[in-house]
């Protein structure tokens, strides 16, 4: 099949981009997205040009390293996939494709497609785990976890930290990326101790960074695991609770 | 022979050595950790939970990834499980037998000390995980719940649907960020280590390149830690993540640290088959597939009927018929030497008649299909948006890939390296797994040397340096290595070539494959070791490399890790060459039984390669490590 890329390329953060436009032809519809980037760049190699920078890793859409806006969606046309799982027959023959970076004012480009998401780790920094010593563990089995509880954690630890919702939110809002991690360890028995102070703290954290939620929905359409807008719920609900609760344990303190 | 391999196994019964190694070591006192500086590379299982440890223990620790987070690590793409001897499912699992699975899985080419520590601490790794919030599957009544793994007959994998990496990691990763946030940890991401310095016999500190503004950098410590995973992508196609590369223990072991068993490679039975050229990885299905999968091919060669069509009487249920104890359950490198002999034979299925089939039908009939969702939902859909076939209706196609590597760099009981003051955890090092790993026990060795080897070993080596600063980085150690590695850059810009890295690497992948995958000759081997030297002249001659070396340019990275991969392949083949044996992945074909099993030999080979860096890649030299076996007695591997 043969294909017309519109890609942005930009050579560093400070530069100004555009859009180039590539002609690419004689592709198989048993492509990957990226395996699509990659015959690109060889053939940009060939013209001297340089390649398109784009961040991928394991290719199996899990690491959530990859990531563009196609066709104006994060991660393209197919719901519930990344990037790097995306085929080329998810595209018709002749298409323009228009290829951007994820568009946030949080995620600054660093080149061409390739923005930094770091803020990300900041937030789980702020509380985005258990405090737990190696060594210190309890006995896994003496605290059993009813099956749905558990389930329920896991559907919202699925997260791979890909950025696509931040992407696809109106106001480059991280409330999904952080709802995930919030109620992944807020449901678990042993992630009581720390619940309020986590969900203040990283809520906290993610405002200094991203925009904020106005319940649009298009975080939950573009996720690639199809993670339930409900976890903004649940966490904006700990959130009230957590300002009442921690202000009153302050209160005791003194 | 220059470097010395003292193992440093403690005496004693197997069942006392890590006890009685961790009293008789020296330790570094509570108040005086935060005097020392130790140097992380590699933010997977066993990298960040080691970092989180050492941090807690009041280390100041440095943590330097290539990737843009350390989430990012490929151990998240672990699928199936990790071991542990829990005996939840009362079926007779023991340490002692986890051990001697451990062993005789790998061949009887692994270090008993190592294992049985392994299989001991398997237990804790459970107990941290579940305490971090670890999803892991659970039964109704809210207890853990275990699955069965190839070459093991009891039921001790522990895992998280088919994404136990990915929540391990995630345990791993933000006990980590819980370190940086408390200041005890620094971060570099998009940081990658490009040579380690050794100054008067010990290792000082690491030489970094920042990928995006290109800068190179010096970082001193008073120890070095490389928990930078393994080296399967020297064959282009593999499973493991396009970042993954030898690059960090190549150029440690250019700085002296030995290289162990680089032959002995995993190659993984259930991957999805290539489907063209353009390929450019081939995607794991996990191995717990084989639970409920039963894998077979067509009796009759050049088979034309689709799978639906080709009734009960005309299908080979090979394993299940060469193998009746373990049947689909064999390990990985049985599996995948059958599949390649059928496959070889004509009987291969799929369009390029390069897979077998890996068919549900039963399990769906036998359990119906909600439970197989649940059990495997997200690797069917993985299976399905590749190769637009839906398993519950046809059977998957499978064909073997490389995965992992037991070689690596040579540790001894503390998990450190000929060179004093630095280490290597996890793929990184070559110490557990033999010739052949078990499935769900790469997890468990990360995190064991993570979270409870490295811990409380180093302090043996770092107490002797207390009050001692760390070498400066203006240090003429330090300068010269920076000037090398800035001059390595430059070369691959200023060479102006006509192809592309990936195309090295390729073409690479294919010698490697072919004659240092899953079968090796005498002559193919020989034919390698002419044919690479050739291709990496011709690497350093015409490969092309377009930008600058002072903002991210991500072909220039490559060519660094293709140009070390191309030397790792020659110690590869020399090593596979060397070993006149077929044990475990290495599989030489002129020492097989008459029905196609390795043949081991104990006398000449049970023993340990461990490679010297001698200036020519070509001409390394190789030290001996004899490996004692006292407690399990060496036989014939069968799983019939």
């Amino acid at each position: 099949m043969n294909v017309t890329l519109q890609i942005w390329r930009q050579t560093g953060p400070e530069a100004t981009g555009g859009f180039q436009t590539y002609a690419l032809d004689e592709i198989s519809a048993e492509m990957s997205f990226l395996e699509m980037l990659d015959i690109l760049n060889e053939r940009l190699l060939t013209q001297g040009e340089e390649p398109v920078a784009f961040d991928h890793d394991c290719r199996e859409g899990i690491c959530g390293s990859c990531g563009v806006m196609i066709d104006g969606q994060a991660h393209g046309p197919q719901p519930g996939t990344a990037t790097c799982q995306l085929h080329m027959r998810k595209f018709r023959d002749g298409a323009t494709i228009t290829v951007e970076p994820w568009r946030a004012r949080a995620f600054p480009i660093i080149r061409d497609l390739i923005v930094d998401r770091s803020p990300f780790d900041r937030i789980v920094e702020a509380g985005g785990f258990i405090t737990v010593d190696a060594g210190s563990a309890p006995e896994a089995n003496l605290i059993p976890i009813p099956k749905q509880v558990a389930d329920t954690a896991f559907d919202a630890a699925a997260c791979i930290g890909c950025g696509a919702c931040v992407a696809a939110c109106p106001n480059g809002a991280a409330n999904l990326f952080t709802a995930a991690k919030v109620n992944h360890l807020g449901l678990l028995p042993q992630g009581q101790a720390e619940r309020w102070t986590r969900v203040e703290r990283m809520v906290e954290v993610m405002e200094d960074y991203f925009g904020s939620c106005t319940n649009h929905g298009e975080c939950e359409k573009a996720c690639p695991k199809s993670i339930s807008i409900d976890f903004i719920a649940m966490m904006n609900a700990d959130y009230v609770r957590a300002k009442v609760k921690n202000r009153r344990l302050a209160s005791q303190k003194s | 022979m220059t470097v010395q391999l003292d193992a440093k196994i403690p005496p004693g019964p197997i069942a006392e050595k890590w006890e009685t190694h961790k009293f008789s070591i020296k330790l570094v006192n509570p108040a005086n950790k935060r005097k020392f500086k130790i140097i992380m590379v590699g933010t997977g299982l066993a990298g960040a939970s080691a970092a989180a440890t050492l941090a807690e223990l009041g280390y100041e620790v440095e943590v330097f990834t290539f990737h843009d987070s350390p989430r990012r690590a490929h151990s998240i793409a672990a699928q199936g499980g990790i071991n542990a001897a829990k005996n939840y499912k009362n079926d007779g699992d023991s340490v002692q037998r986890l051990f001697y699975d451990t062993v005789k899985g790998g061949d009887y080419r692994s270090r008993e000390a190592n294992v049985y520590r392994l299989a001991e601490l398997s237990l804790d790794i459970i107990d941290q995980a579940t305490a971090q919030g670890v999803p892991f599957a659970r039964e109704y009544g809210g207890l853990l719940d275990t699955r069965s793994f190839g070459g093991t007959q009891v039921s001790r994998t522990f895992y998280a649907r088919g994404q136990t990496g990915q929540q391990l990691l995630f345990g791993a990763y933000q006990a980590l960020m819980r370190q940086v946030d408390a200041g005890r940890v620094r971060l570099h991401t998009r940081s990658e280590m490009l040579d380690v310095v050794v100054k008067e016999g010990r290792a000082v500190g690491i030489v970094v390149r920042d990928l995006v503004t290109g800068e190179v950098s010096s970082h001193s410590a008073h120890a070095v830690v490389l928990a930078t995973g393994g080296y399967a992508n020297v064959f282009f196609l593999s499973t493991n993540a396009k970042g993954a590369n030898v690059t960090a223990i190549w150029r440690a072991h250019r700085r002296g640290a030995a290289f162990a068993n680089p032959c002995f490679t995993q190659i993984h039975p259930t991957c999805i088959p290539a489907s063209d050229d353009f390929q450019s990885k081939l995607t794991l299905m996990s191995e717990s597939l084989r639970n409920d999968g039963r894998i077979w091919v067509p009796r009759i060669a050049n088979e034309t009927r689709l799978p639906g069509e080709i009734p009960e009487e005309d299908r080979d249920y090979y394993l299940e018929r060469l193998y009746p104890a373990f049947g689909n359950l064999v390990p990985r490198d049985v599996a995948s030497r059958v599949a390649k002999r059928l496959v070889d034979s004509g009987k291969g299925v799929g369009p390029l008649r390069n897979g077998v089939y890996l068919d549900f039908k039963e399990s769906i009939a036998r359990f119906g299909a909600e439970v197989i969702e649940e059990r495997y939902g997200n690797l069917f859909e993985m299976y399905q948006r590749i190769t637009d076939e839906d398993p519950y209706q046809v059977p998957m196609r499978i064909y073997p890939a490389p995965h992992y590597t037991m070689g690596g760099l040579w540790v001894d009981y503390n998990l450190m390296t000929t060179v004093p003051g630095l280490y290597a955890l996890g793929e990184a090092n070559f110490s557990d797994h033999g010739a052949n790993r078990l499935g769900a026990s790469a997890l468990m060795q990360g995190l064991a040397d993570g979270y409870f080897v490295l811990p409380a070993t180093i302090g043996d080596y770092l107490s002797d340096w207390l009050n001692v600063e760390p070498v400066p980085t203006d240090d003429p150690a330090f300068t010269e290595i920076e000037a090398q590695v800035a001059d390595r850059v430059d070369r691959y810009l200023s060479t102006s070539g006509t192809q592309s890295v990936d195309w090295f690497h390729r073409q690479l992948g294919k010698i490697m494959f072919d004659q240092c995958g899953m079968s090796r000759s005498e002559s193919g081997l020989q034919k390698a070791l002419s044919d690479i030297p050739t291709l990496h002249e011709e690497f350093r001659n015409e490969v092309r490399v377009l930008g600058s070396a002072e903002s991210l340019n991500q072909s220039l990275e490559r060519a660094g890790r293709v140009d070390d991969f191309f030397e790792l392949a020659q110690v590869m083949c020399l090593d596979a060459l060397r070993r006149e044996e077929s044990c475990g992945g290495h599989f030489r074909e002129e020492y097989q039984t008459g029905d196609g099993e390795a043949l081991r030999d104990d006398e000449r080979f049970a023993h340990v390669a461990a490679w010297e860096w001698t200036g020519d890649p070509a001409q390394p030299e190789a030290n001996i490590e004899e490996l004692e076996f006292e407690n399990v007695k060496l036989s014939a591997r069968s799983y019939k």
